[in-house]
């Protein structure tokens, strides 16, 4: 970093500009923890064809995997990138609002009985309810944060306390499996296709949210209210409105995530589905180099830095880590990467290149 | 004014949470006293924590209920605080018996004592606590080193050449994750055949599990033994060895085996999908029931750890009836 940086900024050109540029950070993590396993075993990098139980061809390997279980991390770390952005805070709830969706979802293909033979509504209108519902949750904590200016850490504490026990509620406490086949392939492989469908899905929903951002103001809105809120309500923005979205595009983001999760395994555990995921999708947006206190945003580092982190967790299940000490070791890596990835320790370490810069040119003089 | 604002939001949680519990108990404490019945209170974990929490209170429901003699008020908390209030209140209410599964090991002493100078025994169920045992009449507990040791037993019955295990713990530290992995380790330590492919947490996660037999399947490493110490975890396993066209169950290349008898995963068994399941038995009511029968008639009790019976179902031998009865 220092050797690029010591030159002149005038002259930086290419390599100055990356370094400037936010998604360099995420790109730079994974660089390195790709690195990392090439080095101390390129077979991280094989990718095999071959059938599963069913005779389905699909593809397997470390990188597939990456891709395939970090398609809902990405999902959400785009809706709290929104929310982050506009708020100035993050939702803690979004794990338990997936068991909230994820139950929803079995409770209307399922009906009453836990172990239906058919599925009693098409998966579509079930997941539509879905998202409703999980909508109506983000609505309902968009609006403690808006129209109450509550901490968004304080007001998403309220569904990060009561979801799993609400998420238990709706279904009597009852844990129902799903033998069609057909409702496995949202989180699985669709026969013929080898790729795992999870990473259409957030490809999918990438493609939603970069449309979004290109075609309408919602990003510039949403950076507007998060740098200056008053200032934008004197230019027109209803920062009230405009906040409450960002939760509600979270909520329909947590829905697509239930979706997958809950197909994954045909089934739900109310207290363990996506347990602390909501503290790998902010690290998502921290690891993406976007700042924490809100204002300006890189949706695509904060995607790219959702498959970093889970390209760790796959990283250290594959270096075979020791379950006591398996936390210690991603809390450094963590410590490290969002340290660098700091606003205030890239602008301190661009500063100190400048002042080295200097006082060798000074010498040379 | 945001101050304000936050103040009712939090006094409204709390409120909300009050609700919760007492919900509960007047659930259980409808029924009017009558002069005959044996008043109980019941402290335990709430319902929703896991399918063994579920089970365990609807066969205490079951069992205290008015046409078997008992007034039973229940309580539910996952918070030792809020458990010795709601053992306070029962105190207070002037109960004949006090059931307690704690949350926390540590803190009963006081409230203990309380109970004993109001004249009220404590029987412990699934949980036990560090206190003087004069301070209850009988610990009612499952034997989680016992349940390791049943099912490895079974596992070197099985008789491999070689026995390469993917060891999938659940949260580190706890009672049913140390009891489990105990016996294990001490085996694997003591046998040249046994090797541990992988050992790693997953806490009680069904995905969690399935990435770390991914990995080992990415890895390329043979195996022959996925060791789960609870269902959940069983069943994510499972799911990438079918991903991955591995065969598994009774007669195939993979032994799978799991923990806690839920009746899905018995289901499993009856298919010949997984080979083994140790019980953790959430039916204490019934040994609580015989404890206070033997206090009602002036009988002493003559251990007061009583370690119940659990079973370890194998697919070759199971039946429907032991899903029937035996699956939670």
């Amino acid at each position: 970093m220092s050797t690029i940086s010591t030159k002149p900024k005038s002259q930086g050109g290419f390599a100055g500009k990356l370094l400037k540029n936010q998604i360099f950070i995420p790109i730079a993590a994974m660089l390195l923890l790709l690195l990392f396993n090439l080095i101390v075993d390129p077979s991280f990098f094989k990718i095999t064809m071959g059938l599963n139980s069913d005779g389905n061809p699909v593809l397997s390997g470390y990188l597939i995997t990456i891709l395939n279980n970090g398609s809902e991390l990405a999902i959400l770390a785009i809706g709290m990138t929104l929310v982050t952005a506009a708020s100035g805070g993050q939702d803690i709830s979004v794990g338990a609002a997936i068991a909230i969706a994820g139950s929803t979802l079995l409770r209307v293909l399922c009906g009453t009985n836990t172990r239906p033979d058919v599925l009693r509504t098409p998966v579509f209108v079930a997941f539509i309810v879905c998202c409703l519902v999980a909508m109506a949750f983000g609505a309902f904590n968009g609006a403690l944060v808006a129209i109450f200016k509550i901490q968004p850490m304080v007001a998403t504490l309220i569904l990060y306390t009561a979801g799993r026990s609400i998420a238990a509620w709706i279904n009597n406490n009852e844990l129902p499996i799903i033998s069609d086949p057909k409702f496995a392939y949202y989180g699985g492989f669709i026969p013929g296709i080898p790729v795992p469908t999870p990473f259409f899905i957030a490809v999918a929903c990438v493609i939603v949210i970069t449309l979004v951002l290109k075609f309408t103001n919602l990003g510039l809105y949403t950076q507007a209210v998060g740098i200056n809120e008053s200032s934008s309500r004197l230019n027109g923005l209803n920062p009230i409105f405009i906040k409450w979205l960002t939760f509600v595009v979270l909520g329909l983001c947590v829905a697509v995530a239930a979706l997958i999760k809950v197909s994954r395994l045909s089934s739900i555990n109310y207290s363990v589905i996506a347990k602390d995921i909501e503290m790998d999708a902010i690290l998502a947006v921290a690891l993406g180099g976007n700042a924490l206190g809100g204002g300006k945003f890189n949706m695509a580092a904060s995607i790219i830095g959702a498959f970093v982190i889970q390209m760790l967790t796959t990283t250290l299940f594959k270096f075979n880590v020791p379950s006591d000490a398996l936390p210690a070791y991603k809390a450094v890596v963590v410590i490290v990467l969002v340290v660098i990835s700091a606003p205030v320790f890239r602008d301190t370490m661009s500063g100190l290149a400048k002042k080295l810069g200097a006082a060798k040119n000074k010498g040379v003089a | 004014m945001k101050k304000r604002i936050l103040a009712v939001v939090l006094a409204a949680t709390m409120a909300l949470g009050l609700t919760a519990c007492g919900g509960g108990a007047a659930a259980g404490g409808s029924s009017a006293s009558k002069g005959g019945n044996i008043k109980v209170g019941i402290i335990n974990n709430d319902p929703n924590e896991s399918g063994y929490r579920t089970a365990n209170d609807k066969d205490l429901k079951a069992t205290f209920s008015t046409e078997n003699g008992y007034d039973a008020s229940f309580a539910y908390s996952l918070k030792n605080d809020e458990q010795i209030a709601a053992a306070q209140k029962f105190i207070q209410d002037g109960v004949d018996y006090l059931l307690l599964s704690a949350a926390d090991t540590s803190g009963w002493d006081s409230v203990l004592k309380d109970a004993q100078d109001a004249g009220i025994q404590v029987i412990l169920f699934d949980r036990t606590i560090d206190a003087d045992p004069s301070l209850y009449a009988a610990s009612i507990v499952s034997d989680m080193d016992k349940e390791g040791e049943t099912a490895v037993n079974w596992l070197a019955g099985q008789n491999l050449a070689e026995y390469n295990v993917i060891h999938i713990q659940g949260v580190m530290g706890s009672a049913a994750q140390k009891g489990r992995s105990g016996a294990l380790d001490a085996k694997v330590a003591a046998e040249s055949n046994w090797n541990i492919v992988t050992q790693q947490t997953a806490e009680w996660n069904a995905e969690t599990a399935q990435q770390i037999v991914q990995s080992v399947i990415d890895a390329g490493t043979p195996f022959n033994v996925i060791y789960a110490e609870n269902d959940d975890m069983a069943k994510g396993a499972v799911a990438a060895l079918d991903a991955a066209n591995i065969s598994h169950g009774v007669g195939k290349d993979v032994i799978v085996m799991g923990f806690d008898c839920n009746k899905w995963a018995l289901e499993e068994l009856l298919k010949q999908n997984w080979n083994y399941d140790g019980q953790c038995n959430p039916f204490q009511s019934s040994y609580i029931d015989k404890v206070i029968k033997t206090l009602e008639s002036g009988g002493s009790i003559g251990e007061k750890t009583i370690i119940m019976d659990e079973k370890g179902f194998d697919a070759s031998t199971i039946t429907q009836a032991d899903v029937d009865q035996y699956g939670i």
